[in-house]
């Protein structure tokens, strides 16, 4: 097994390349604050709750532009809501997208709007995967009786 | 002469009377010579005088004419006629001119030097020209001739007197002279007109030179800095590829050797970007196109940036780093932060590279101070005070920061005691002064002094001077470009200020400098970027500490990043006294001794003292029987070994030392690490410092968020619990006008805007609605609550949840009866200026 340091020094280079990437921004910082003693899983549990809200979003998204008439209203909505999750969290590249996918409603533009689906849909599994694996990297380090070097 | 009677004739004119030079003519008859007579006859016919021809007199054989008059016998009628004349002719009146020795005479003294040959002419017939006087023939020098008319007073004949020079007139000296004086004038004068017109052109040409020359200079010159930019500006960006590279090179696995070279070529990397930077800065003064900022700035949190900066390299090389600045000096100013902290690093930097023992002190005055201060020292002199070699145990030799010498005299201890005394105590009175001042400039004189190796004299005065260094090893031993203090210098003059320095060689050196800087209100600067003044905890208010520290200077720095904790501060020189003044609870000594919180003891003055004083004193406490909270012992040290930590450690000093250069933040954290307050969280970036604030705020209160998002939901609840806040949530605008069905227990809410089914505008409207008629049935009634037994008049305080805080419709917001709005996700400052506006941070908490 790796040491408690060298464990935990891959999960701070792992996150520092995140911020890098851009996958993540400072508001990610932000929920790693507020998670303390009181409140231990706290990234955990909203970061959860994001992937479900996300993928049942990304579902009704992919309904309503199969449609015969799109409802540009309702897609509208729902990428707001996408808009607001991922910003809550921190996940960056999803908001970006998101605020391009609102432009293209307002355009009524369905080509743009399939197009800012799939990659909506992209990013958000690559920040699905990129979290999951951060939060395996913490389950290692707190096994290995390490410590989360929060805040970074 | 031979007579003759005369022939027979008609008439006889016989010579009767005559003078006696011509004597010889008496009796000769005039009429006998055909001329004469002719003459004599016309004479008495005109009644005018008659000239003959020249002839040869009688007597001289000089050529001659003769001028006869008629004479009348009676008187003539008006006009007479010829015969009448002839009639009453009664004889005759002659004359003879010599003409000879007439003109000989006469011209005598016309000659001169020069014969003069002069020719008279009968020249009555003007083609016979009958010489009465000269030769025949001309000669001498026929160019210059003179003609005039002689008038015998015969109007029948004319005559005619030629007059020439004999010889040529030689040339005339006088003439020939003048004439040359003249032409050598003419030349002169031509020549200086020429000179001068020469000048003039030459003079033209070398302006249209220099014109040329200056506008290549000017142009090389911008050439030059368009180069030096361009040239720095590749050089920055291949350079700041390294650096990143060698950043992240550092943040890989690496072996300690591979770390340590990485390090090296990093730093190396990292000085040549400043050596590059300063060159430009450089360029940038010459060129005039430095500006400098104006914006609010702490000087007290750049000054403690810059000890950051250098605490390690003091410490290391073992010498005492200090700050302190005056009360007076105002909290805020409005100057240039970056081009300020940069002149302090400059003189700092030198200070630590030329420093091996002793101290480095930093103190910014106003200036009005510090002139006072110069006078005060002028007077102890005078009064015969000697302020330096005080003879003290230990080695304490001069009443310095780390008593060694200074270069300075004008900074000595008992001036800077004098005026920080009568700052700390005549606290109050000062605060009301500075804020009258709204926006005058304040001008401040800042003092780097250090104990190093000094400046020699020949060098003192290329000081600023760029590109030179003390010396030529200088760079070598100490390395540095030597363009520091010229920059330094333009800097402090673009603020309006001056730059000297004293120093001593082995003494050390002071240099000091002047600046104007703007005040602004505090308020002004707590709406702008209050984001990246990390303010200072406020936690350690009203604390009282003791500070034990035989070096009164060193004390005083204390005492002053205490006081920016806001924590009162007494000193004592040792621990003896310490113990005296505690250990008596409640006696009334002078001043009043307050019961410290903390003792502050300065190693120096800890083991110099006694071993165990402290158990002495904690056994005096004791025997007061009283009980009472045991002050914390903290040790400062500049540098401490492990055994002397050990021996703190048994002596009942805290874990925590704090080490020095004292910062005010740093002071904090190790306060609050020995103390146990605050949160446990190390310092990191968006650690919020303002949480306390914040806090302070919302602990306790009982806040409804509102958000369809159940992320956002989390998030904003969790962000409010944080600071203290009880946090319910709500999914609906509809949800939420349930729990808030009056009466409620709520202090605030939160609402996201955008919701379906109802967003929040329409939620607020409804709240309000529901509230305008509670309010109205309560008049006249008197309201019971749960917390207070006042009149309250129902309004919750309502705040929406945007993510796009510039283009909130803030007019909405207010119309539909909102109180303001917060950014989506929560951001810290925004929050604290929206929620402040509603609750008072001195509330107690709800129970």
């Amino acid at each position: 097994m790796d040491s408690v340091v060298q464990l935990q020094r891959q999960l701070v280079d792992y996150t520092v390349q995140l911020f890098n990437e851009g996958f993540l921004d400072d508001q990610f910082n932000q929920l790693q604050q507020l998670q303390d003693e009181s409140n231990p899983d706290f990234v955990v549990e909203v970061v959860t709750l994001f992937f479900e809200d996300s993928e049942r979003l990304l579902d009704e998204l992919a309904k309503a532009l199969e449609q015969q008439s799109v409802d540009y209203t309702k897609i509208d909505a729902h990428v707001h809501q996408l808009k607001g999750s991922s910003s809550s969290i921190g996940a960056q590249r999803v908001q970006k997208v998101c605020i391009g996918f609102r432009n293209f409603c307002e355009e009524r533009n369905i080509e743009g709007c399939q197009k800012c689906l799939h990659q909506v849909k992209r990013e958000y599994s690559l920040v699905k995967t990129k979290l999951e694996t951060l939060f395996k990297l913490e389950r290692k380090v707190l096994a290995a009786g390490g410590s989360i070097p929060w805040p970074m | 002469m031979e007579r003759e009677p005369s022939a027979i004739r008609d008439e006889y004119a016989p010579v009767i009377f005559s003078q006696e030079t011509v004597s010889y003519i008496e009796s000769l008859d005039m009429m006998s010579g055909e001329e004469d007579r002719e003459n004599i006859l016309r004479a008495r016919a005109t009644g005018k005088a008659v000239l003959t021809r020249p002839f040869r007199l009688l007597g001289s054989h000089h050529l001659g004419v003769v001028l006869t008059f008629p004479v009348y016998k009676s008187k003539l009628p008006p006009s007479p006629t010829a015969a009448q004349r002839i009639e009453a002719t009664a004889g005759y009146l002659g004359g003879a001119f010599d003409i000879e020795s007439l003109v000989e005479n006469l011209l005598g003294q016309l000659a001169g030097n020069q014969a003069i040959l002069v020719n008279v002419y009968d020249i009555t017939n003007s083609s016979d020209l009958l010489i009465m006087y000269g030769h025949q023939n001309l000669d001498g020098d026929l160019s210059l001739l003179h003609e005039s008319n002689l008038d015998f007073g015969d109007p029948f004949r004319k005559h005619l007197m030629i007059c020439r020079y004999h010889e040529k007139a030689p040339a005339s000296w006088t003439a020939l002279t003048t004439v040359f004086l003249f032409f050598v004038i003419g030349l002169l004068v031509g020549y200086i007109l020429y000179g001068a017109a020469i000048h003039i052109v030459k003079v033209e040409d070398g302006f249209h030179e220099m014109q040329e020359l200056k506008f290549r200079a000017e142009a090389a010159d911008v050439t030059k800095s368009q180069f030096l930019a361009t040239v720095s500006h590749e050089i920055r960006t291949p350079m700041n590829g390294i650096l990143g590279m060698l950043a992240l090179l550092l943040d890989t696995d690496l072996s300690s050797t591979q770390r340590d070279y990485a390090q090296t070529a990093q730093v190396c990397g990292k000085a040549l970007i400043a050596l590059i930077n300063e060159v430009l800065d450089r360029e940038k003064i010459e060129a005039g196109k430095l500006e400098l900022e104006a914006v609010p700035f702490d000087i007290r949190s750049i000054l403690d940036d810059v000890l950051s900066l250098f605490s390690e390299k003091s410490r290391n090389k073992g010498i005492e780093l200090a700050v302190f600045v005056s009360d007076k000096v105002p909290e805020i100013v409005v100057g240039d932060p970056g081009r300020f902290r940069q002149i302090i690093t400059n003189l700092v930097g030198n200070s630590v590279k030329f420093t091996e023992r002793g101290h480095i002190f930093i103190k910014v005055h106003l200036y009005e101070n510090a002139k006072a201060m110069t006078d005060t020292k002028v007077s102890t002199c005078l009064n015969g005070g000697s302020n330096e070699s005080v003879l003290t145990s230990g080695s304490q030799k001069f009443k310095t920061l780390s008593g060694c010498e200074a270069a300075d005299d004008q900074n000595s201890w008992d001036v800077f005691r004098h005026f920080s005394d009568e700052e700390f105590r005549s606290d109050a009175s000062i605060n009301v002064t500075t804020n009258n001042e709204a926006s005058e400039d304040v001008g401040l004189m800042v003092c780097v002094e250090d104990t190093g190796i000094g400046i020699p004299l020949k060098a003192q005065g290329r000081v600023f001077m760029p590109f030179v260094q003390a010396d030529s090893s200088t760079s070598r031993h100490y390395g540095g470009t030597g363009i520091g203090l010229s920059i330094s210098k333009c800097l402090v003059e673009l603020m309006g200020g001056q730059i000297d320095f004293i120093s001593r060689p082995d003494v050390g050196s002071t240099f000091s400098f002047t600046a104007v800087f703007g005040t602004c209100k505090k308020n002004v600067f707590n709406n702008m970027e209050k984001r990246n003044a990390e303010a200072l905890p406020s936690g350690f208010r009203g604390l009282k500490a003791l500070v034990v520290d035989g070096n009164p200077v060193r004390a005083t720095v204390t005492r002053y990043h205490l006081k920016r904790l806001g924590i009162l501060a007494e000193v004592v020189s040792s621990l003896k006294l310490a113990a005296g003044s505690c250990g008596k609870n409640g006696s009334l000594t002078s001043g009043g001794k307050i019961q410290p919180d903390i003792i502050l003891v300065e190693k120096d003055s800890w083991i110099s003292g006694e071993d165990g004083v402290s158990s002495v004193w904690q056994l005096d406490l004791k025997q007061n029987g009283h009980t009472f909270k045991l002050p914390k012992m903290i040790l400062l040290a500049t540098n401490i070994t492990n055994s002397e930590f050990d021996k703190a450690k048994g002596a009942g000093f805290s874990d925590t030392v704090i080490m020095k250069p004292l910062r005010a933040r740093m002071v904090a954290a190790c306060l609050q690490q020995v103390l146990g307050m605050g949160k446990k969280r190390s310092q990191g970036k968006g650690i919020p410092n303002g949480s306390s604030f914040l806090q302070s705020l919302l602990c306790g209160k009982r806040i409804l968020v509102v958000d369809d998002n159940r992320v956002n939901r989390r998030v904003a609840a969790g962000a409010l619990k944080k600071f203290g806040a009880d946090v319910e949530c709500a999914e609906s605008g509809k949800a939420a006008l349930k729990l808030l069905q009056l009466p409620h227990i709520y202090d605030a809410c939160f609402m996201d805007i955008q919701m379906p089914e109802m967003d929040g505008f329409e939620a607020t409207c409804l709240i309000r609605q529901m509230e305008s008629r509670a309010n109205e049935q309560m008049n006249g009634e008197y309201m019971v609550e749960e917390r207070t037994a006042r009149k309250v008049q129902w309004h919750i305080p309502i705040l929406a949840m945007t993510a796009d805080v510039i283009h909130a419709t803030h007019d909405k917001c207010l119309k539909s009866g909102m109180d303001g709005y917060v950014s989506k996700p929560f951001e810290e400052e925004n929050l604290y200026q929206a929620v402040a506006r509603f609750f008072d941070p001195k509330s107690t908490l709800k129970s």
